[in-house]
Formats: C-alpha cells, sequence, structure tokens
C-alpha cells in the first residue's frame, strides 16, 4: 500500500539526512543551529498565521451541537456542559474536549447481527488511545524543558521524578516514554487492521504517526541504549538561549537524528491535519452557548434579501382571500 | 408500495451476508477515490423541473436526469463552484475550520445512518467530507499544493461533481455524527455548503426546489392558496366535532391576537400529521387561547435551508413579517424538526430582532419564557409541559390506553435545540405506557428518519428504507420486548416517512403526532362521551358495553 510505505519511506530518508549531514558531511552548525532556529520560527509564525486565518473567519450563526437539555423551563433540569448558556459553561465545554476527549469518550461500536439488528456496544479504545498519546506526548514535551534552564524548574522536576517508572534503572525508566510507544503503536496498527480505517487513511495520516515514533525511538536509543552524553546538549541549548550561536562540545549523531525529526515536525505541524490542536478551541459547535433563542446573534454579513411581502402575497390572491371571509388590507 | 423500494428479502439477505461487518465490501487494496460512481434506481432524487428553476431564479434549468452521462453542466461550472468554495470559506469559519481539521479518526464512521443501512463507505461522515476536501487541497492551503497526491488531493472534474450529488443528498444534515466527533466537526454543516454549491450550476432535487418555490408563491410547501388552507382547517373542524361535539374557532389572519400559531403546512395537509393539527386545535380551545393561523405564514418548515443560507432566510422572512402585521405579542410554534432547527439557531440572526414582539408569557399559567427572550417563538412542548406542570390541563391518560409509546426524538430539535424533556414530560403525562428505544438510539444519539432534509422523495425509496433501518432496527427492539406500537414524533417530516418506514420493517407500528396523544387524552368542557381517539379507532376501557 503506496500510501503505508511512501510515508514510512520518507520518514527513513529524514533519518540519514542528518546522519549523513552531521557524519559525513560535517554540517554540525547546520542541524545544531540554523536548522532548529529557523524551524521554531516556521512553527510559532505558521501556528499563528493559521490561528490568526480561521479567528478573521466570521461565526455567522450560532450552532452548537447540542447534546444535552437546553436551558427551558424551571423546573426542567438543564445539562450546563452538553448544552451550555454562559460563556463559562461553553468554556468548560470546550476544555472537557481539549484535555479529555469528551466526545470521543461516547465512541461506541455498531455490529449487524440477524434479524437484522443493530447493536452498539461502547468501546473506549480509541479514547484511550488518544488520551495516553496526547498526555505523554505533553508530559514528554514538559520534561524536556529541563534542557532549557541552567537549573531545572521544579515543575519539570516534579514531572521527572513522577515520570520514573523503575528507578532500579540507570538511567531511570520513563512511564510516558513506553506508554507512547503503545499508543503510537495502537494508533497505527488501527489504521492497519479496520478496513474502515484503511479507507479513510490518507499518507499524511501516517506520515505524522511514523515521524513520532522515529522521534521517540531515537530519543529512547539515546537514553537506554548508547548513553549519550547530554551536558553538552544542555550547555549548547543554554548557549542558544544566550543568543550567541557557537557550536560547542561533542554531540553524539543520533542527538542529531533526534533533533532534525522534531525540527522537521514542527515545520509540518502548522501545515498538517497537526493544526487541530489549535482548532479545537474554535470549533462552533462546542464553543458556542445554546442561547440563540435568549439572546440574538450577529452575523456581520447578513445579506439583505427580498421576500414575497403580505402585501404582494395579498395582491396576488385578493379574491380568493374575500370569498374565503379572510380579512384584507386593500378592498 | 413503490417501485423503488428494494425487495425486503433481499435487503435482509444482504445484511445477513455482510454480518456482524457493516461495509458492503472487502474493500482491501482499493483507494476510495477509485470506487464508481453509481446512480440507479431508487438512490438518486428527480431534479428540479426547469419552470422551478426559473421561478428561483436558480441556474441552469433545463431537463436531465443523474442517470444521464452528460448532465449539461453550465460553461465555466468549475470556476462557479471554486468561486463558490472561496466565498463561503470566507464567510463561515465553520466551513473552513471543519476541512482543515479532521484528522480521520474515524469516530464518525459508524454513526451515520446512510453508512449502517448501505455500508457504502462513501456514507461514512469522514469520506462525505474528503469529497469536497479533496478538492479543497487540491487548490486552496499552500503547504498541501507542495505535497500534492500525499495529502490526499484531487482535481475538480464533472465525475467529482456527479459524486458530490450523489453523497451529499445521501446526508440529511442529522448533525449524528457531529456529537461524537472530537473536534466537533458538522457533516450538516458541510452539506449544507455543498447542496449550495451544486445550486449554482444547477445540479438540484426537486423534493427540495419545488417546496421551495411553493413556499415562496404561496406562503407554505404545498402550495396550498389561502382558501383551501382555510377549508382544509374548517374540515378538521368539523372532524373534531363529529367526534367530540366540541366547536372548535381557530381564526385566520387576525390582527389583534396574543399569539400567532406557525406549524409546518405537513400538519394541515397530510395524514398523519392532520390528527396533531387536531390536537393543537383542541388544545387551544381548552385553555382557551387568544390565537390566530396565518394562511401567508403558513409554513413552518423550511427547505430554503436545504438549499441554500440566503433561500432560508427568504422564507423564513415571512413569519416575523406577518407577526409584526397581525400585532401580535409572540410566536408558537408546532412541532417540526428542521423548522426548529431555523427557529433556533438561524431565526433571529437572519431576520431580527423582532422588537415589535414581546417576551412570550403564557397566558395562562404567567410563565414566562425567558429562554425565547429574543426570538420570541415558543415550541409548542414547552408550552404544554408548562400548561401540565401547572394543572391547567384536564387529562385523562387511560384514553390514550390501547397505544403502547415509545418517543423518536427528531435530529434537529435533538442535536440542533436540545430539546429532551419537554416532550417526554408530555407524553408521560398523556398516556400511561411509555418505553424509551435503546440508549444508543435516543436523546443526542437519535437516529434520523432516513428522509429529512428534503430527501422524502418516492422516487428515493431504497436510500429511505436502508437510511431509516437503525432507527427502525431500535423500534424493532421495543416492539419485541413491550408491544410497543405507537411511535411519536415532534416532527413532521417524521410523520410523513416514518408511517413507510414502519410498514416496511416494523408492520405493526402507527406514527403519532405528540399532540394527538394531548388531544385523545384532553377532557374538553361539555364533550359527548368518547369512545373512539382522533384517528376514529376505538379506544380501550371506553367501548359502549364496557362501562
Amino acid at each position: 500500500m503506496k500510501k503505508v510505505w511512501l510515508p514510512l519511506l520518507m520518514t527513513g530518508i529524514l533519518c540519514l539526512i542528518p546522519y549523513i549531514g552531521v557524519q559525513y558531511a560535517g554540517l554540525g552548525y547546520l542541524f545544531a543551529i540554523i536548522i532548529p532556529c529557523a524551524s521554531l520560527v516556521i512553527l510559532i509564525a505558521g501556528f499563528a498565521i493559521r490561528m490568526v486565518n480561521w479567528l478573521i473567519r466570521p461565526v455567522p450563526f450560532r450552532i452548537p451541537t447540542t447534546c444535552g437539555q437546553e436551558k427551558s423551563l424551571d423546573w426542567i433540569k438543564q445539562d450546563k456542559l452538553e448544552s451550555p448558556s454562559h460563556f463559562w459553561e461553553a468554556i468548560a465545554r470546550v476544555l472537557g474536549e481539549v484535555l479529555f476527549f469528551r466526545s470521543l469518550f461516547r465512541n461506541t461500536k455498531a455490529e449487524l447481527y440477524a434479524g437484522p439488528k443493530l447493536v452498539y456496544g461502547s468501546t473506549k479504545w480509541l479514547w484511550l488511545g488518544g488520551m495516553v498519546f496526547h498526555w505523554s506526548m505533553l508530559i514528554i514535551v514538559l520534561r524536556h524543558s529541563k534542557f532549557f534552564f541552567s537549573t531545572v524548574p521544579p515543575f519539570a522536576d516534579f514531572l521527572d521524578n513522577a515520570d520514573r517508572f523503575f528507578d532500579i534503572l540507570l538511567p531511570a525508566f520513563y512511564m510516558t516514554d513506553a506508554l507512547v510507544l503503545a499508543a503510537l503503536s495502537f494508533l497505527i496498527v488501527r489504521r492497519l487492521r479496520d478496513l474502515k480505517l484503511r479507507l479513510i487513511s490518507l499518507p499524511t495520516d501516517f506520515f505524522p504517526l511514523f515521524l513520532i515514533l522515529a522521534i521517540v525511538l531515537a530519543g529512547m536509543s539515546m537514553r537506554y541504549v548508547t548513553k549519550i552524553n547530554v551536558l553538552p546538549v544542555h550547555d549548547q541549548i543554554l548557549t542558544l538561549m544566550d543568543y550567541s550561536f557557537v557550536l560547542s562540545g561533542e554531540i553524539g549523531v543520533l542527538f542529531y537524528v533526534h533533533l532534525f525529526l522534531v525540527c522537521v515536525l514542527a515545520v509540518y505541524f502548522p501545515f498538517s491535519k497537526l493544526v487541530h490542536a489549535g482548532g479545537i478551541f474554535l470549533s462552533p459547535t462546542r464553543n458556542l452557548c445554546n442561547n440563540s433563542r435568549a439572546k440574538r446573534h450577529v452575523n456581520p454579513w447578513n445579506p439583505d434579501i427580498k421576500f414575497k411581502s403580505y402585501a404582494e402575497y395579498e395582491d396576488t390572491y385578493r379574491d380568493k382571500m374575500k370569498k374565503a371571509g379572510l380579512p384584507v388590507e386593500k378592498e | 408500495m413503490s417501485k423503488y423500494v428494494p425487495k425486503l428479502s433481499e435487503l435482509k439477505q444482504e445484511f445477513e451476508k455482510k454480518k456482524p461487518a457493516l461495509l458492503k465490501e472487502d474493500y482491501s487494496g482499493k483507494e476510495w477515490w477509485d470506487l464508481p460512481v453509481e446512480f440507479r434506481d431508487g438512490n438518486w432524487c428527480f431534479p428540479g423541473k426547469p419552470e422551478v428553476l426559473e421561478d428561483l431564479g436558480f441556474s441552469n434549468p433545463r431537463k436531465w436526469a443523474a442517470t444521464d452521462a452528460d448532465w449539461q453542466l453550465p460553461g465555466g461550472w468549475e470556476k462557479t463552484i471554486k468561486d463558490g468554495l472561496k466565498s463561503r470559506l470566507k464567510r463561515f469559519r465553520s466551513f473552513k475550520l471543519f476541512l482543515d481539521t479532521c484528522v480521520r479518526c474515524g469516530a464518525c464512521a459508524d454513526k451515520c445512518h446512510f453508512f449502517l443501512g448501505t455500508g457504502d463507505p462513501k456514507n461514512m461522515p469522514v469520506l462525505r467530507a474528503e469529497l469536497i476536501r479533496s478538492v479543497y487541497r487540491n487548490d486552496f492551503p499552500l503547504a498541501e499544493k507542495i505535497l500534492k497526491g500525499f495529502s490526499g488531493s484531487r482535481k475538480l472534474t464533472a465525475e467529482v461533481i456527479k459524486e458530490w450529488h450523489l453523497y451529499f443528498n445521501q446526508c440529511t444534515e442529522c448533525r449524528r455524527c457531529s456529537v461524537f466527533c472530537p473536534m466537533g466537526i458538522d457533516t450538516a454543516e458541510i452539506t449544507m455548503m455543498a447542496r449550495e454549491l451544486l445550486n449554482l450550476i444547477g445540479v438540484n432535487n426537486n423534493w427540495i426546489l419545488a417546496p421551495v418555490s411553493n413556499c415562496n408563491r404561496t406562503g407554505n410547501h404545498l402550495g396550498i392558496e389561502p382558501h383551501t388552507f382555510v377549508q382544509n382547517i374548517e374540515s378538521l373542524v368539523e372532524d373534531i366535532e363529529d367526534l367530540t361535539g366540541i366547536k372548535v374557532n381557530p381564526t385566520f389572519n387576525r390582527k389583534g391576537a396574543e399569539v400567532l400559531f406557525v406549524t409546518p403546512s405537513g400538519d394541515v395537509f397530510g395524514d398523519p400529521g392532520v390528527y396533531t393539527m387536531m390536537g393543537y386545535l383542541l388544545l387551544f380551545h381548552h385553555i382557551g387561547l387568544d390565537y390566530t393561523i396565518s394562511t401567508y405564514a403558513s409554513e413552518g418548515g423550511n427547505f430554503g435551508m436545504f438549499t441554500s443560507n440566503e433561500m432560508m432566510k427568504k422564507l423564513n422572512a415571512k413569519m416575523y413579517h406577518e407577526a409584526e402585521r397581525l400585532g401580535v405579542k409572540w410566536i408558537l410554534g408546532g412541532e417540526c424538526g428542521h423548522m426548529w432547527r431555523v427557529v433556533h439557531q438561524y431565526m433571529n440572526t437572519m431576520n431580527g430582532p423582532a422588537d415589535f414582539l414581546e417576551e412570550p408569557v403564557s397566558p395562562i399559567t404567567g410563565t414566562r419564557f425567558s429562554n425565547a427572550a429574543a426570538t420570541k417563538m415558543v415550541h409548542i412542548a414547552e408550552f404544554t409541559a408548562d400548561l401540565i406542570y401547572h394543572k391547567k390541563l384536564k387529562l385523562d391518560p387511560k384514553r390514550n390506553d390501547h397505544l403502547v409509546t415509545t418517543f423518536h426524538d427528531s435530529c434537529n430539535v435533538a442535536r440542533g435545540m436540545g430539546m429532551f424533556e419537554e416532550p417526554r414530560y408530555v407524553l408521560n403525562n398523556v398516556c400511561n405506557s411509555f418505553h424509551e428505544m435503546a440508549e444508543n438510539t435516543i436523546r443526542e444519539q437519535t437516529f434520523c428518519c432516513g428522509s429529512g432534509s428534503g430527501l422524502n422523495a418516492e422516487e428515493f425509496m431504497d436510500l429511505r428504507m436502508r437510511g431509516g433501518f437503525p432507527r427502525a432496527s431500535a423500534v424493532r427492539q421495543v416492539q419485541e420486548k413491550h408491544k410497543v406500537n405507537t411511535l411519536v414524533t415532534i416532527c413532521a417530516i417524521d410523520r410523513a416517512s416514518l408511517p413507510t418506514l414502519m410498514k416496511y420493517w416494523n408492520p405493526g407500528v402507527s406514527v403519532y403526532g405528540l399532540h394527538e396523544l394531548v388531544g385523545n387524552a384532553l377532557v374538553m368542557d361539555g364533550e359527548n362521551k368518547r369512545t373512539e381517539d382522533l384517528r376514529e379507532s376505538p379506544m380501550s376501557g371506553f367501548g359502549e358495553d364496557e362501562e
């Protein structure tokens, strides 16, 4: 299947680029400084452009998907989260989506039985896989912040300690490393195994999964297999943060692979489906209140439409209306 | 039944063969964009008639059929579509966002009633949207342009237009997928845009456009002229008198009434909608409501919604215009699905503010409907629930003992308004035997009747019976378990389409409007002894010799 091997091949090539570039072409400066800085700029600017690009477009109608009882009569209990009528309730609804994937938690699996009859089973696997993947990624990224400070900030220290699963190993094994690997495998396997998923998947769905998998594997190999010396890396980042672009110390080539793939991900992020990370906050079916009957929503481009007025209607049907005993404006 | 109906035995066999899987074939090794687009009897609606298009001033009136090889698209149609797409992306954040943020997680795949009934992969909501996304990606965002092919993009061709027409008319804009989507992507929004675009080049559906044209001309979808409209309601008044001995007295186009009552014209003209209408009339008489019905704003529904944003506004404008002319205080709306999506989420934005009306207050209970403070329109189920709560109705639920009921949440009222408790409260007070269907098939997870959004056409029967299958299957389960024989709805399209669906899948189940049951249960002052319900079916326990 081309849509699977193409992104896999691309990921492979992307791994080779820094390897060859650093090992054989001596382009350490390019891979350690220029590309990371440029990709960071592209990530931030690109993401901002995408968000602004959405935000400048109007929301002409208030169209929440109401997944619970609306606010109506006093004695009927409103579902404030699924049918919010106040700003804060809508915020809570969006946060529920962002932090806990509430809608995905509802997921069911339909199956056809004899009869014919449809049966819906609860299925939380996608929700679980998604949650584990996203949360592990977040913790891993935050954990990495220790490389950006000369003294490790308390929250990074806390995460680091909390994440150590087997302190018996040296270096200690991070729980999130295992979790993210498991979740990534699940997300890849389900796209390959489920026929429906295989049909809907595009190369752009496999590519980020393979890319992130490669980043994780490179990172883990450095930590657990080659046991890379992180001190020069730490120094390098700190020098960079001081705006002095000097290549200092000796850094293992695996690190360059890891870093380069992260840069690719950063550049790819704003221009692909990965921007859903920003889009989810703006989804009009989730972030709007279900109160359009109580409070008028304004459409900035509300078109002026000519409709058939009552006077025109009466002109058309006056005789018939009079015969039927209907009151008319003009005799 | 219609010649477009699939043979039940064949359809059952088809399901039997593929169970428990849902996809109709083994698609391994295939890509969706290579699958053929097939129009056959029963899976497409007749196109808009040339005279209808001319009347509406719509583009490209001509005689054609979806099975034609050449659809006679107008010159420069590609540009029309691309410009149309661009303009809509500019005006609707929702549209742009929903094209950009899908991660193809597949949560929506088995949530669509058309997918569950057909097993056609392009009926998975994600693929339905990809039909447009693939074209959008080809022309719009910059990065994906560089990675053409990689991102699943394709050129806009006449074949793509055919595919759009087929599949955007196999979506009833029911929003069930949007409940499950982690990004909140609403396929209804995408289908609405797609249908607008198709209308720009004369690719359309007569079952939608004829009612639109009628509604514009006569005030209602069925094209009933004022005198016939009045006659029809008066014949219902006579039926009520024959049955109950009570003469109800509706007024028409009367200035100075307190309330303007607007309901879908199907309630005035169609069976079994007329029985619901009789229920409304009895209720209003029972409480002495000062109301009037308009022959001009004689349509609650709005097929403009299935055509274009502008047409929706144009048809809806009559309600406020008429309410202002008649000088009523507020508007009361009957039972309807998409009508309430329009009233609840669009009306005040499009045609408001309605400053000439007052915040609705029930003249009977004094309840202030602050949830309708701006739009000034109250749903009849809210209104009746409030009356019952304040014990203003004399009800005898035993009069519905011949009915064992279940309740079908209408998609738009459920997912576009959030009204779940009111109709249940009313139903529980007017009958003694209410059984809910399975959890995943009601409330916000309710299934469409399979004929919504203007797909209720006779020639579409094959798809309607398939699309309605998930609903029918859920009804079947309560029919077997609780001997349910009555499917209660609060939607005119449901009342028009579900009887056929029930006859096909679940013989023995009849379809009722909520207020028909209210009408049955209402004990009117000075009424004759009741032995029959509004359909003239005998009530149980009220027979001549049973006392």
